[in-house]
C-alpha cells in the first residue's frame, strides 16, 4: 500500500525516497522539466520543473514526495514562470531550431512550444562558443547547451569515464571535456555511451545520422511533449 | 624565479597528505607559487590525487582568483564595491592602466601585469582598496597608484613593496561587551567545563544567542541538532568567507580576538563532539593567515587545541584554516562545504541541512565568526546575563561596519536595537540620504526611516552599513549592487545565472538612458521569478536593491526614463563603438546622427 500526494488534482503514488517529479514521471504524469531524467540522480538546476507545495515554489526533481502534499504545477502563474526560465535558456545560448538536426527531438524546443513560447522575449546574450568536430563519431555544439550536466552525470555514474564536467561560473559556466587538449577526440569517450545519447538538447550529435527520421515524424512532431511525459528512451534509441 | 609547476604541485599536495578534499587548498598553493596553474601542475595532480581533469579545471575556474591562463606576474584587483566606488577607484584604475600601458583586464603584451577590478573585499573602511597578487593594499591614492607602477615596472617583489601599503587599520569606534572583554585564553572553556557539556548547550540556549551572520538561527539549537545527530564524526566550521559588500567586522575579529573566535569554535568541540574544526577563510583576507596559524600553533602549545584540551581525557579538537579563493556564494553554508570538500562551490539542495548532512555528509555545525567569539561570553558569564543585553528577539551586541559618507568609518559594537539615527550620529555622518544595512542583499533605508533599530525584530544584518549623503545616486548605489549579484552567481541554476545577466542589462539600459516604465514591469516580473524560482539566497535576493530603491527613491529612476511607455534598448550609434575603435576614428562622420537613426 503505498502513500499518495495530490497532483493537481490527481492522486500520485509514491514509494519512499522518491521525489514529487520522480513519483509523477513514474505515474505518467507531466510536469515540464529539461535538467531531469529518470534514470539519473536528480540535480535540481533548471528549476523549469518547479512547482508550488504548502505555498511555497520549489523544484519538483528534489523535492520529497510527502503523503497527502497537495502539489500545484499546472497553472497559469506557474507555466508563465515557467515559460521565462525557457526563454532565458533561449537568449542565453545559441539556438537555430529550424536547420537544427536535433529539431523535433529537442526537449527545450518541445517544451517552449508546449508553454506557448512565440518569442525569445528578453536580448539575446549571442555568446561565442566554437562547437567541436574533432572527433570522428561525434559533434559537439555547445550552442545549444543548457547546463543540465546530464551527460556529466551520464558519463560518470553510467559509464564511468567522466567524460564532462561544468567549468567556470555564473554566466560564463560551460561543458568542458575530460581530455588534456579539451577535445572531444582526445577523451575516452565513444559513441556507445550514455553520456552521448542523453542530451535533451543537441549538443552531443552522433555524425552522418542527421536526418535518419525526418523532420516532421518526429517523437515532439507528431505529440506534444506533455502528452508523451518522458520521452527519453524514446529519443535516446534514435 | 618560479619554481617548477609540478614540484610546486607535489610539495602542495605532500602538504595536504594527497587528500582529494584539498583540492582547492593544492590549486590555491599552487597558484601562490608559479602565478597561475599551468597544465603540468594540473597533469601533477591529476595523476597523484587521481581526479578527472576535467572536475581540476571545474574546481580552478569557479572562483575568481584561480588561473588557468597566465595572467600576469603582478595581477591587480581593484575592490569595486560602491564604497570603493564613492571613494573614487574608477579614476585611479583608470590611472594605473594609462601609466602601465594595458588594457583593462587583459594581460601586459610582455606578460608582467594585469588589472581587473573585484567585488568588494573587506576595506571599505579604509578603501579605495586592492589587491596585488591576493594581498591587500589598502588607501590607494593617485600617488600610491604611481608608486606602485613604478615598483611594478622595475619588478620589485610585492614582499619588498613599502610596509605601510598593506597597513590595515582595525578602526573599532565603539567597543561593547564582546570587544570590550579582554580575552584570556583558555578563561572561557575552563567556565564551559566546570559547568558541565549539558549545561554549556542549556547557556547556549537561555542566552538567545543567535547567528550573526545574518539569518539568525539560534546557535544553540544548531549545536544541540548537530550532538544529537547520528553520524560518523562531526564537524566545527566557522564562516569566515564575509563577502557581503561592505561587511568587515569578521577581518577585525579575527585580528584583534582571534583567541576567542577559536576559543568559541572549542566550546562548540565541546557541546557537539566535533573533533575537527575548519575555518574557512575568504581569499581577500590572505593576509591574516599567518596571524591565524600563529594564534593556532599558541593554543596548541598551552593545551587549548589537540588531544586532551586542558587535560581532559577524550577531548580532542583541532583546528585547520582554509583559504577561499574568492566566490562571493560560498558564505552561504552548503556552499561553503561543498567548496571545503575540494569541489566547486554550488549550494547543495536541502533539505538535508548541514547540521545533520554537512562537511563529508557528517552532522557539521557552521557558525560566523562574531557567533563564535560571542558564545565565549556566554560561557564566561552565563545566558542569562547574556540574554539581558539587547532586545527579546535579538539579544546580546551586534557589530556593525560602517562605511560611506561619514567622519570616522569603522567597527561599532552596539546592543542591538541601536536606532540607526544613533549610529550615524555616532560615526560623524551629516546630510545622510540614506544606509544600505547589510550589504545588497539588505534594506535601503531613506531618511525618514532612521528611527528603525537594527535587530531582527526590524532591521536584522550580518553587519555593513553603508552611508549615502545627499550627493549619492541611488540608482547607481543599486546599479553597482545588481552587477555583483550578476558576478557572483554561481551558475548553477537558471534563473539566477540568467536572470541576474538580465537584471544587469535592464538596469544598463536605463543608466544609458534608454529607460520606460515598461523596464520598470520587467524589473518586477524578474524579482518575481528570482525570488520564487532561484536556487538560494543569492538568487533570492538580487533583486532587492533595485526594488527598494525603486520604491524609496522613484525620481532617481525617473530621470533616467527617456519614454513614457517603451524605448528600446539598441543603439545604432553606440553599436558602431567597437568599429569606430578599430579604425581609430572618432570623427562626426563616425557617428550616426539622431536624425539618420531614425
Amino acid at each position: 500500500m503505498s502513500a499518495t500526494f495530490l497532483l493537481d488534482g490527481r492522486a500520485i503514488p509514491f514509494s519512499e525516497g522518491q521525489t514529487i517529479l520522480q513519483a509523477a514521471v513514474a505515474a505518467g504524469a507531466y510536469i515540464p522539466h529539461l535538467c531531469f531524467h529518470p534514470d539519473f540522480k536528480p540535480h535540481g538546476s533548471c528549476k523549469v520543473c518547479t512547482v508550488k507545495v504548502g505555498g511555497r515554489q520549489s523544484a519538483s526533481c528534489t523535492t520529497a514526495a510527502a503523503a497527502g502534499a497537495v502539489v500545484e504545477s499546472d497553472t497559469p502563474a506557474i507555466n508563465a514562470e515557467r515559460l521565462a526560465l525557457v526563454q532565458m535558456l533561449f537568449v542565453e545560448g545559441n539556438h537555430f531550431c529550424p536547420s537544427c538536426e536535433k529539431s523535433g527531438d529537442c526537449k527545450l524546443q518541445a517544451t517552449a512550444c508546449d508553454l506557448g513560447m512565440v518569442s525569445p522575449h528578453f536580448d539575446h546574450f549571442f555568446p561565442d562558443r566554437p562547437v567541436d568536430a574533432s572527433h570522428p563519431d561525434l559533434l559537439l555544439d555547445f550552442n545549444r547547451c543548457i547546463l543540465c550536466s546530464l551527460c556529466v552525470r551520464a558519463s560518470r555514474d553510467v559509464d564511468g569515464k567522466n567524460a564532462f564536467a561544468l567549468a567556470g561560473r555564473g554566466l560564463r559556466t560551460r561543458l568542458i571535456v575530460n581530455s588534456r587538449t579539451g577535445r572531444l577526440v582526445d577523451s575516452d569517450v565513444s559513441a556507445g555511451d550514455r553520456a552521448v545519447h542523453v542530451c535533451p538538447v543537441g549538443v552531443i550529435l552522433p555524425k552522418r545520422r542527421g536526418f535518419s527520421v525526418p523532420l516532421g515524424r518526429r517523437v515532439f512532431d507528431l505529440k506534444p511533449i506533455s502528452a508523451v511525459a518522458d520521452a527519453s528512451a524514446q529519443i535516446e534509441e534514435r | 624565479m618560479t619554481p617548477d609547476p609540478a614540484e610546486a604541485a607535489a610539495t602542495a599536495m605532500a602538504r595536504h597528505r594527497h587528500d582529494p578534499h584539498e583540492l582547492l587548498q593544492v590549486l590555491r598553493e599552487v597558484q601562490e607559487s608559479c602565478g597561475w596553474i599551468t597544465p603540468e601542475a594540473i597533469d601533477c595532480i591529476q595523476a597523484r590525487l587521481g581526479l578527472p581533469r576535467s572536475k581540476i579545471l571545474g574546481v580552478a575556474t569557479f572562483y575568481s582568483f584561480l588561473h588557468i591562463n597566465p595572467c600576469g606576474r603582478y595581477r591587480i584587483l581593484f575592490s569595486d564595491n560602491i564604497t570603493d566606488r564613492m571613494l573614487g577607484n574608477q579614476v585611479l584604475l583608470d590611472r594605473m592602466c594609462r601609466n602601465l600601458w594595458i588594457e583593462r583586464g587583459k594581460v601586459s603584451e610582455d606578460g608582467l601585469v594585469s588589472v581587473d577590478s573585484t567585488s568588494c573585499t573587506g576595506l571599505c573602511d579604509q578603501g579605495p582598496a586592492i589587491l596585488v597578487n591576493g594581498i591587500a593594499i589598502t588607501r590607494l591614492s593617485e600617488a600610491r597608484v604611481d608608486e606602485i607602477c613604478d615598483l611594478v615596472r622595475e619588478q620589485i617583489p610585492v614582499g619588498d613593496w613599502p610596509a605601510e601599503f598593506f597597513r590595515v587599520d582595525e578602526n573599532i569606534h565603539r567597543r561593547d561587551v564582546l570587544l570590550g572583554t579582554p580575552w584570556l585564553p583558555g578563561a572561557a572553556l575552563q567556565a564551559a567545563m566546570a559547568r558541565g557539556t549539558e549545561a554549556l548547550i542549556g547557556e547556549m540556549k537561555a542566552s538567545r544567542l543567535r547567528g550573526r551572520g545574518g539569518a539568525g538561527f539560534p546557535a544553540g539549537l544548531k549545536w544541540q541538532a548537530c550532538r544529537d545527530a547520528p553520524g560518523k564524526a562531526r564537524y566545527l566550521v566557522c564562516n569566515a568567507d564575509e563577502g557581503e559588500p561592505g561587511n568587515f567586522k569578521d577581518r577585525v575579529l579575527l585580528a584583534t580576538a582571534a583567541d576567542a573566535v577559536i576559543e568559541g569554535m572549542t566550546l562548540g568541540a565541546l557541546a557537539t563532539g566535533a573533533w575537527r574544526g575548519f575555518i574557512y577563510l575568504r581569499g581577500e583576507y590572505r593576509f591574516l593567515l599567518g596571524h591565524l596559524e600563529g594564534v593556532l600553533e599558541r593554543r596548541r602549545a598551552a593545551g587549548l587545541l589537540g588531544e586532551s584540551i586542558l587535560g581532559r581525557e577524550g577531548f580532542d579538537f583541532d583546528v585547520a584554516i582554509h583559504v577561499g579563493a574568492g566566490a562571493y556564494v560560498c558564505g552561504e553554508e552548503s556552499a561553503l562545504i561543498e567548496s571545503l570538500e575540494g569541489k566547486r562551490g554550488t549550494p547543495r539542495n536541502r533539505p538535508p541541512y548541514p547540521v545533520t548532512h554537512g562537511y563529508l555528509g557528517q552532522p557539521t555545525v557552521v557558525n560566523n565568526v562574531e557567533t563564535f567569539a560571542s558564545s565565549c561570553l556566554v560561557a564566561l558569564k552565563g545566558g542569562a546575563w547574556y540574554a539581558d543585553i539587547g532586545t527579546r528577539e535579538s539579544s546580546g551586541t551586534k557589530l556593525l561596519c560602517v562605511s560611506g559618507d561619514c567622519a570616522r568609518p569603522g567597527i561599532y559594537e552596539y546592543p542591538f536595537g541601536v536606532e540607526v539615527r544613533q549610529v550615524l550620529e555616532d560615526c560623524g555622518a551629516r546630510k545622510t540620504k540614506a544606509v544600505q544595512v547589510s550589504g545588497p542583499s539588505g534594506a535601503c533605508v531613506p531618511a525618514a526611516e532612521f528611527g528603525r533599530r537594527i535587530g531582527f525584530e526590524d532591521l536584522p544584518t550580518a553587519g555593513a552599513l553603508m552611508v549615502f549623503d545627499e550627493s549619492r545616486d541611488m540608482f547607481q548605489v543599486a546599479r553597482n549592487f545588481v552587477h555583483f549579484f550578476a558576478h557572483e552567481s554561481c551558475g548553477f541554476c537558471t534563473p539566477c545565472r540568467v536572470g541576474t545577466s538580465l537584471l544587469t542589462q535592464m538596469m544598463d539600459k536605463l543608466a544609458n538612458g534608454h529607460g520606460s516604465p515598461y523596464d520598470f514591469a520587467e524589473i518586477e516580473k524578474m524579482n518575481l521569478i528570482l525570488q520564487s524560482m532561484s536556487h538560494c539566497g543569492l538568487g533570492h535576493s538580487a533583486c532587492n536593491p533595485v526594488l527598494t530603491t525603486i520604491a524609496k527613491f522613484r525620481p532617481a529612476y525617473l530621470r533616467r526614463l527617456a519614454h513614457e511607455e517603451f524605448e528600446p534598448a539598441f543603439d545604432l550609434d553606440r553599436a558602431l563603438g567597437a568599429a569606430r575603435q578599430m579604425t581609430g576614428r572618432d570623427d562626426p562622420a563616425a557617428h550616426v546622427l539622431p536624425e539618420e537613426a531614425t
